[in-house]
């Protein structure tokens, strides 16, 4: 590999050059601000060249190929301590490459459309460029530190873009707790990299997978659980999942390519990177998955509940990515890389569908509140949406294709991907701690059975049954006519992803269904590239257990859809909904408020930490520490009044100083 | 053959000589100060690229060993041109907007980089001398440019009385030298073997020559008022080119002529980098104008650089060369802008209140001030930064902890008054409204090559210290 590693620095800089071109351009000369069609092809270009080497390194590269790392230059040092710019390249990096620019130039592409009438045009794909950037740092990284400033590059640029209309402050709130949750993670994650330091004293990757074995199974568990905790604010687990679903204040191609496809999985990268670490604790192992599996069921059963298509959307992200934590847990590595890649497809062409939807929603509330000022909806709500099936054709068939694959319905790509973190997770039921992995096992077949149920729920309450605007709102009689379907521009990213969707799976076919038929087979692609990186756990079920498994699986799923029809196919989803939550009853009402975690935050530490300050903290630091301080300014002040005596202005002072000195110098070399 | 390789090893000297009488003549008979403005800019960048190739090439002596090329002498030919051709770059705008743009400046600027380059290649204490007296004699002349200003001419008149009291001591040291040793070549002087009250004397009063062109305290009382009193640019240049100069100068005779009596006099160092750095910082943060800011915040950096001559190591003397660079990045920068605001005459842009709420009508002036200020306070990832870093780093190899301790806590002081320039720019409202200009296209280009390079060798600074320690045979 060490042939083709040169090109990696190309991949990380050409984004950083968008970004310094638009931003830059733009914040000098106005009249730039306008070349939208310009901005556009920066800023796409600089995503798409990049994946174009990523795809000849990949072409060049094999199962086989050894890691190669480029070291740039020597970023920091210190003592023993020294760190570079380096970049790394083997299979999982290039996987995640791979994703980021792809799904990310098709995004970019989209956004163009999607973005074309907002004022900060240059802005926003000057921030998008400088994410693109951040990621690639973060997965290209050769040492923990760098994955670290990408880590905290990603953070800050979901910090601007979904803070991106700024002016709104539920907005520009949504951004501030977006960061300051991940500030926790980030804390750990630091501490974590402190102790890797102090017992390998290396923070290269490659030193610390080689040196795996200074780790005792106490200080694995230690600085792996310290790791997960950074990965829970980065990508939205249990405790610390709040963030995500107010994310979603930002444009929705924001949501798709950072808060769906790339920023939030890089927790999950960063646990596959330390996949030895984490095999030396099943302790640590067992509360991944324990963790990955409570969110999956407890954010699908939110998004049961849910109108705001994004926030359905958001729910159901934050369920895909504990099935991914599930998988870590479950020491099934390439499952949980196998779902972040088909994941990265089919969310992101949910999301980017829901733009499209919205955006045609948008255009509806704009026209009538043009004729009629009193005119108001929610363009989000999918009360007011339906039938809309008819206006916006490829919106709505790209977005049932999606649906499909999450749902996980075969041979679509979710189908999978899913299957293989069921199969695996009850393949670590026959490990220590077994019987707890299948109860992980059980919810996880539950969630999978809402999560069918939810998606279809949400597709025919967007698209079928009829359009419910004109019997809501009053004086939106004829607003059916103004829906229109999105620009090529748009469409055509939806297609592109929806192929993905399609056909994304076939990267990860299992073994045992192609060998059931030839006797034995190796078609597994996923496994055998993800090989050499990560080390996953046996796979010691028999043809006949994964068979049962895979049907099991396919089952649940029908069921779903058939549930969500029978409900919601061409009904209004309001008054099913109530049906749902009168049958539930408490337990409803408790997804309904989200298991009441915002309020808990509040009530348990954001209010009693805000009241402590007031009435301790605030009094100790004006009395004391204010005081302490500011008496030391006046004193050094003094001090300086002080000596401005001695700068007289009078030129006898200054050659009386200089005496002085001189006499000084010379009784310090020649008396002393 | 011989004669011209020769000559090469001096080209930086022998252009920039040819250079000051050229625009000196050329003004004679052209009349137009943008032809000196051109010529002069052409010829520093010749002499920089003469330097640059010696600095590059091996080290040696020449002309009957008057003469020391390579290594640390020939960058501090880098130093120097480099302050010389930023501030010329600045100079042109800014003379011209305060209707001071006469062309003896450029020909003035040039005898004076001739000076310093002289006293950067000195081997010899006769060119040391020659070399500090050119340049003193040039800058006397040029802090009194602005003849219808009584500040000016004040600066001048204190800055030559001054200058020629301190020229006394180290003439008469370099005497005492030569009795006690016998001779004037620095490494002659180095093998002497008699160190009796001779020496020592001369020692001292060479040191106090040192002290004063460095600023040191107490030896530093004339540099807030020729730095006020002088045209912004030409303060940025003595700011840089000389200091720098003078420092270089200070490394080689210490690192040459006076190695093996380090543990007497480093002491001396010791105790005035103390005086330097504390009084420096405390006198910065009661000033209300900027260029006096500066001045003792210039003072305050020599401070720094004392604590590296003090740990008398190679190290410290490599990272005190870096030091020196990150310096002139810096403070050629801070002053640039400071110059672009004075060019609008209805407000005295001196006075830091005044400074209110003007990083956001030019946003890139405030974001280039915010660089160069945050470079100085040495706040990562800029270029000042890794020079304290390593100066500190050296000295605390050395043994040298209290000092280190003590700057540190000098340096804390320095966040004070290098922010509250900020706090005027950004957290205070503009009342005046008045309109900025543009500056011109040379002027920005400047600052923001001065920036990007503070940033540069802030974030990969391996390059330049590798190159640096190479010179004395350290590997960072």
């Amino acid at each position: 590999m060490d042939a083709y590693v040169h090109l990696v620095p190309w991949i990380i800089a050409l984004p950083l050059v968008g970004f310094l071109l638009n931003g830059l351009f733009g914040l000098a000369f106005e009249s730039y601000r306008d070349r939208k069609n310009l901005i556009g092809a920066i800023a796409t270009s600089a995503v798409f060249f990049p994946f174009l080497i990523a795809l000849y390194l990949f072409f060049a590269m094999s199962g086989d190929s050894e890691a190669a790392s480029v070291s740039l230059f020597t970023w920091m040092q210190a003592g023993d301590f020294s760190v570079d710019i380096a970049y790394r390249l083997d299979q999982l990096s290039i996987l995640m490459t791979l994703v980021v620019t792809g799904v990310g130039a098709l995004i970019h592409l989209y956004s163009v459309g999607y973005m074309a009438d907002d004022e900060g045009f240059w802005k926003f794909f000057a921030f998008m460029n400088l994410f693109i950037f951040a990621m690639l740092n973060l997965v290209l990284a050769d040492n923990m530190l760098l994955l670290f400033l990408g880590w905290e590059g990603v953070g800050l640029c979901s910090y601007l873009l979904i803070g991106f209309w700024y002016t709104d402050m539920a907005k520009s709130d949504a951004a501030k707790k977006a960061f300051l949750y991940n500030r926790v993670g980030d804390f750990a994650f630091l501490i974590a990299m402190f102790l890797v330091f102090q017992i390998t004293g290396s923070l290269r990757f490659q030193d610390i997978l080689d040196s795996a074995y200074l780790f005792s199974t106490d200080q694995a568990f230690l600085v792996g659980a310290l790791i997960f905790i950074g990965a829970t604010g980065k990508s939205a687990q249990i405790p610390l999942f709040v963030w995500l679903p107010d994310a979603m204040a930002g444009p929705t191609s924001v949501s798709a390519l950072i808060h769906a496809a790339t920023m939030v999985t890089s927790g999950i990268y960063v646990i596959s990177r330390l996949s030895p670490l984490y095999m030396m604790s099943p302790e640590l192992m067992l509360i991944v998955a324990v963790i990955g599996a409570l969110t999956a069921l407890v954010a699908a059963t939110i998004a049961l509940t849910r109108y705001d298509i994004k926030a359905v959307l958001a729910y159901s992200t934050v369920s895909q990515l504990g099935f991914m934590f599930l998988a870590l847990g479950s020491g099934a590595f390439v499952a949980a890389m196998f779902h972040v890649v088909t994941h990265a497809f089919f969310k992101a062409c949910l999301f980017l569908g829901s733009g499209s939807v919205i955006h045609a929603m948008h255009h509806v509330e704009h026209k009538l509140h043009k004729t009629n000022p009193d005119v108001h909806f929610d363009p989000q709500d999918m009360r007011f949406m339906g039938g809309l099936r008819a206006y916006l054709p490829s919106t709505y068939k790209t977005f049932l294709i999606a649906t499909i694959a999450i749902a996980g319905i075969p041979p679509l790509a979710g189908f999978f991907s899913k299957d293989e973190i069921l199969v695996m997770t009850f393949n670590a039921g026959a490990g220590v701690y077994g019987s707890i992995y299948y109860v992980l096992w059980a919810m996880a077949m539950l969630t999978a059975f809402m999560t069918a149920f939810y998606m279809f729920r949400l597709t025919f309450g967007i698209f079928h049954g009829s359009f419910r605007l004109p019997k809501l709102i009053e004086g939106a009689k004829d607003s059916a006519k103004l829906l229109h379907e999105s620009p090529w521009t748009m469409t055509s990213v939806l297609w592109g992803l929806a192929v993905l969707s399609v056909i994304g799976g076939f990267i990860g076919i299992p073994n045992f269904v192609v060998a059931t038929f030839t006797g034995t087979a190796d078609v597994n692609l996923l496994s055998n590239w993800l090989d050499k990186v990560t080390l996953d756990a046996d796979l010691i079920l028999s043809k006949q257990v994964e068979w049962m498994l895979l049907s099991g699986s396919v089952l649940v799923a029908s069921l779903g859809i058939f549930v969500a029809y029978k409900k919601y196919g061409n009904q209004e989803p309001v008054a099913e909904d109530e049906a749902v939550a009168a049958r539930f009853g408490p337990l409803y009402s408790l997804w309904n408020k989200k298991y009441l975690f915002d309020e808990m935050y509040e009530g348990g530490i954001v209010r009693p930490v805000v009241r402590f300050s007031d009435r301790v903290l605030a009094v100790f630091d004006i009395r004391a520490i204010d005081g302490f301080v500011n008496f030391i300014a006046s004193f050094v002040r003094f001090f300086g009044h002080l000596a401005r005596y001695l700068q007289t202005g009078m030129i006898q002072t200054y050659a009386y100083g200089m005496v002085i000195g001189v006499v000084l110098i010379l009784y310090l070399l020649i008396i002393r | 053959m011989e004669s011209v390789n020769e000559l090469l090893t001096i080209s930086p000297i022998v252009i920039i000589g040819f250079a000051g009488l050229f625009v000196m003549m050329l003004d004679a008979f052209t009349g137009n100060a943008r032809w000196s403005f051109y010529a002069s800019l052409f010829f520093c960048l010749a002499a920089l690229a003469g330097a640059v190739q010696n600095v590059l090439g091996p080290t040696g002596t020449s002309f009957y060993s008057l003469v020391y090329y390579g290594g640390t002498a020939s960058f501090g030919a880098v130093l120097v041109l480099t302050g010389t051709l930023f501030s010329l770059c600045l100079s042109k705008d800014y003379l011209e907007q305060t209707g001071n743009h006469i062309a003896e400046v450029y020909s003035l600027v040039l005898f004076a980089a001739f000076g310093m380059l002289l006293l950067v290649q000195a081997n010899h204490m006769i060119v040391l001398f020659l070399g500090i007296e050119s340049m003193s004699i040039a800058l006397y002349a040029l802090a009194g440019l602005l003849r219808d200003q009584k500040k000016s001419v004040e600066a001048a008149l204190k800055y030559f009385l001054l200058g020629a009291f301190s020229t006394g001591f180290l003439l008469y040291g370099i005497a005492l030298l030569y009795g006690s040793t016998g001779s004037l070549a620095l490494p002659e002087i180095a093998e002497a073997s008699d160190k009796g009250v001779m020496y020592w004397a001369g020692v001292g009063l060479l040191f106090t020559g040192f002290f004063f062109k460095v600023s040191a305290v107490p030896f530093h009382m004339w540099t807030p008022d020729v730095y006020q009193g002088s045209p912004t640019t030409v303060t940025a240049f003595m700011a840089t080119a000389s200091k720098s100069a003078a420092f270089v100068a200070f490394i080689l005779v210490l690192s040459r002529a006076l190695p093996d009596t380090s543990q007497q006099w480093q002491e001396v160092l010791w105790i005035f980098a103390v005086f330097t750095m504390v009084i420096g910082n405390l006198l910065a943060l009661v000033q209300e104008n900027i260029k006096r800011m500066l001045a003792y915040s210039s003072i305050a950096h020599a401070g720094y650089i004392m604590v590296g001559l003090a740990a008398t190591s190679g190290a410290a003397y490599s990272a005190v060369l870096y030091y020196l660079f990150a310096y002139t990045l810096m403070n050629v920068g801070a002053f640039g802008v400071v110059a672009y605001y004075e060019c609008h005459k209805n407000c005295d842009f001196t006075e830091i209140k005044n400074y209110a709420g003007l990083g956001f009508k030019k946003p890139i002036m405030g974001i280039l001030m915010s660089v160069f200020l945050f470079s100085m306070v040495g706040i990562p990832p800029f270029a000042g930064f890794i020079g304290k870093y390593r100066v500190f780093a050296a000295a605390i190899d050395e043994g040298l902890i209290s000092l280190v301790i003590i700057g540190v806590l000098a340096s804390a002081i320095s966040v004070y008054y290098y922010l509250s320039v900020l706090v005027y720019l950004y957290m205070k409202e503009d009342e005046t409204g008045m309109v900025m200009k543009r500056p011109s296209t040379l002027y920005s280009l400047a600052l923001i090559i001065l920036a990007l390079l503070t940033i540069y060798f802030g974030v990969h600074p391996g390059l330049l210290t590798d190159f640096l320690g190479s010179f004395y045979s350290v590997t960072w």
